[in-house]
């Protein structure tokens, strides 16, 4: 059995990787999100996809006070976890989460301190158990800072760095730390935007990880794995370029 | 995912469409102005998935299942998702689509709104046939639940309906079970109709799926000559998922059609002297088998820039050799046409739906690539040789047909324009329902 919890489990990549668990068999979740009918709609679908339990835990990811107990509850109920999936943020309008400082702080605790909280409660939990592998989705906006996207690539920079420094500390420890920086995916969150060949579905990047979690892997993975290319072409251009970017 | 929504013949462009992604299935989406339609996977051929100066609701985010019975074999879902996810889910489990059209890449709401069909007609009927039940969303506000028994006329009029009565929200299916994932039967070589039709008949009470490729080019004493293929569910050989990877695929179009009338001639003849003996059995998994043209991605890329009308028609039992033979004579010396020829004969298992294509007769459906007038003006002409046998067009493949060729067809037409849904219209509807 594989128990798993999600957090943003109504993001369309994790929905997507759970579909995957769920296919694959023997899979227990807990479900993460704020909106309670959407979390019912997926346990319902991941069930009939051969889920073995689901268990929906509606909640705001905002809210910082209450993850410690959240990490608790989702451990007590299945019994222990076997993969973390830590899949929340909101891809803010640049220019309106940039007006004010408490916009900026009020965006910086979904996408970066909430995660970063999480991932110490399970980063703690799963070095206890000697076991476990923990998921971050971060994203290659957090490997450069752009003018159109600095705000929410900061908060995924934060992730990455932090992600990878777990990874390397609790290796000895049983536990892989799996940090996916995805391209550009084509997902709700990104609806507005203009799909070129370098888009990439929310089934690729979930298919990622999953391979990554299966294979017990350390560290970040890009997905596609092409844009690790990519983005060592980004991260050594000089200034005048990454302006226009 | 492309921005443009093209419809699978490529023809004709509808260039003015808006696109919302439909995401709630509890709720009908805030409708702007202008005619709505609700959009799967782009699969029909002609304008029934167009909306050109309208909005498209697309479908596919709605791609949930809500409820498996594996017991009961019972399957309920939303409405974008793919036959294909189904077959994925349920074949493992010994369950099959009663009723799968020629791919697996259709929406179920698609599937519904036009009443699909496949090889295995004189068995199971169509898709709607299979339906227990769906949910209705009206642009009124109403959510309906609609079957057999409860709002039966919105039930049999959204069957077969092309989208227009509302939103289908979801969707309850009968399963039927299988022994194994494969197929076992015959491919027969036949050289005239008179054959075909001996074979046909022969098979059905003996076969499920049942289905001819013809030479269309094939003329004189070798007119109708193709191969019969029938199969049955196997009874042994595992339910082992089908193979889903893509090896072939279309990467672009070419500036020409592909298809011409020499390239026709040398592969129909290739194909057809390819099985050298009368009758040959066979074993096959049913993803080949049902959906052979899904292995290869983008095919009608293959007709050019300028796209390809689908042509099928159906003639009753009484006319059906003579108006077969008519409409082949007609293709053959046109020398128009394309290597996709199905035929086939359907049987009397009666569909709930209103606008429902297949009736007890014959079927045929060829690709042809758009030549210009001389293509349409070969398609008025078997339009001729259908009418007057008292046979009809399927829609979902349709780009062309005349108001008068739509409604003599369908007999039922005034009482399913009774229940279309005031904000819905398509390119299809208006072209041949127009005159509310």
């Amino acid at each position: 059995m594989t128990r798993i919890v999600i957090f943003g489990a109504t993001s369309a990549i994790a929905q997507a990787a759970a579909r995957q668990w769920a296919a694959a068999g023997g899979a227990c979740f807990v479900l993460v999100g704020r909106n309670e009918t959407a979390l019912g709609d997926i346990a319902a679908d991941l069930t009939a996809r051969g889920a073995e339990d689901v268990i929906a835990k509606p909640a705001d990811l905002a809210v910082l006070d209450g993850l410690s107990r959240l990490c608790a509850e989702a451990e007590e109920a299945l019994g222990g976890i076997d993969i973390a999936l830590i899949a929340h943020g909101v891809l803010p309008d640049q220019v309106e989460v940039t007006a004010s400082a408490d916009n900026l702080l009020e965006n910086l605790g979904v996408n970066a301190l909430s995660p970063a909280a999480l991932m110490v409660e399970f980063g703690r939990l799963m070095k206890d158990r000697g076991h476990g592998s923990l998921v971050v989705i971060s994203s290659v906006a957090g490997d450069r800072g752009r003018p159109s996207n600095w705000a929410y690539g900061g908060a995924k920079a934060m992730l990455s760095v932090m992600g990878e420094g777990m990874g390397l500390e609790l290796d000895s420890a049983g536990v892989n730390v799996v940090v996916v920086k995805p391209g550009f995916v084509d997902t709700p969150m990104t609806a507005d935007f203009p799909k070129g060949p370098l888009w990439a579905s929310a089934d690729q990047v979930a298919g990622a990880i999953v391979r990554a979690v299966g294979k017990r892997r350390n560290g970040v993975i890009y997905a596609p794995a092409w844009w690790r290319f990519v983005m060592l072409i980004v991260r050594f251009a000089p200034a005048f370029i990454v302006r226009r970017l | 995912m492309s921005n443009d929504f093209q419809s699978w013949g490529r023809f004709p462009a509808a260039p003015h469409q808006k696109a919302v992604a439909w995401r709630d299935r509890r709720h009908m989406p805030m409708l702007g102005d202008g005619p709505v339609l609700a959009r799967g996977n782009g699969r029909s051929y002609g304008d029934v998935c167009l909306n050109d100066g309208g909005t498209l609701l697309t479908t596919r985010a709605l791609d949930k299942f809500i409820l498996f019975d594996a017991e009961a074999g019972e399957l309920v879902c939303e409405p974008g998702v793919l036959l294909s996810d189904i077959l994925d889910l349920i074949v493992p489990k010994g369950w099959f689509l009663p009723v799968v059209p020629g791919t697996r890449l259709v929406t179920v709401g698609g599937a519904i709104a036009n009443d699909v069909h496949g090889k295995n007609h004189h068995r199971f009927g169509t898709f709607g046939t299979n339906v227990l039940d769906f949910r209705l969303l009206r642009s009124d506000g109403t959510a309906l639940s609609c079957s057999r028994d409860e709002n039966a006329e919105l039930f049999t009029a959204t069957i077969g309906g092309l989208g227009l009565t509302g939103l289908i929200a979801e969707v309850r299916l009968k399963l039927r079970p299988i022994a194994s994932s494969y197929l076992e039967g015959e491919q027969f070589r036949f050289d005239t109709l008179d054959e075909f039709f001996a074979l046909s008949e022969g098979s059905e009470a003996s076969h499920e799926y049942t289905a001819a490729w013809i030479d269309c080019l094939a003329e004189g004493d070798r007119l109708g000559r193709g191969h019969f293929m029938r199969a049955n569910h196997a009874a042994d050989g595992g339910l082992d998922p089908a193979t889903r990877s893509l090896p072939l695929a279309v990467p672009l179009t070419p500036p020409l059609s592909l298809v011409t009338r020499v390239s026709l001639r040398v592969f129909n003849t290739l194909y057809y002297e390819r099985q050298r003996v009368h009758e040959v059995s066979r074993r096959w998994h049913f993803d080949p088998y049902l959906f052979p043209l899904d292995s290869i991605a983008n095919w009608n890329r293959l007709y050019g820039p300028k796209g390809f009308l689908q042509y099928q028609c159906v003639v009753p039992d009484n006319e059906a050799r003579a108006a077969s033979a008519e409409l082949l004579k007609e293709i053959s010396r046109s020398g128009q046409g394309s290597p996709l020829v199905v035929f086939k004969t359907f049987g009397d298992v009666a569909s709930p739906g209103l606008l429902s294509f297949p009736m007890k007769g014959a079927t045929l459906a060829l690709d042809f690539p758009i030549l210009g007038k001389r293509t349409f003006e070969l398609l008025d002409r078997l339009d001729g040789i259908v009418a007057e046998a008292g046979g009809r067009l399927y829609p979902a493949k349709d780009a062309r047909m005349s108001v008068e060729m739509f409604e003599k067809g369908f007999p039922a037409l005034d009482r399913f324009m009774k229940q279309i849904d005031p904000a819905f219209e398509s390119g299809f509807q208006r072209r041949v329902m127009g005159r509310a």
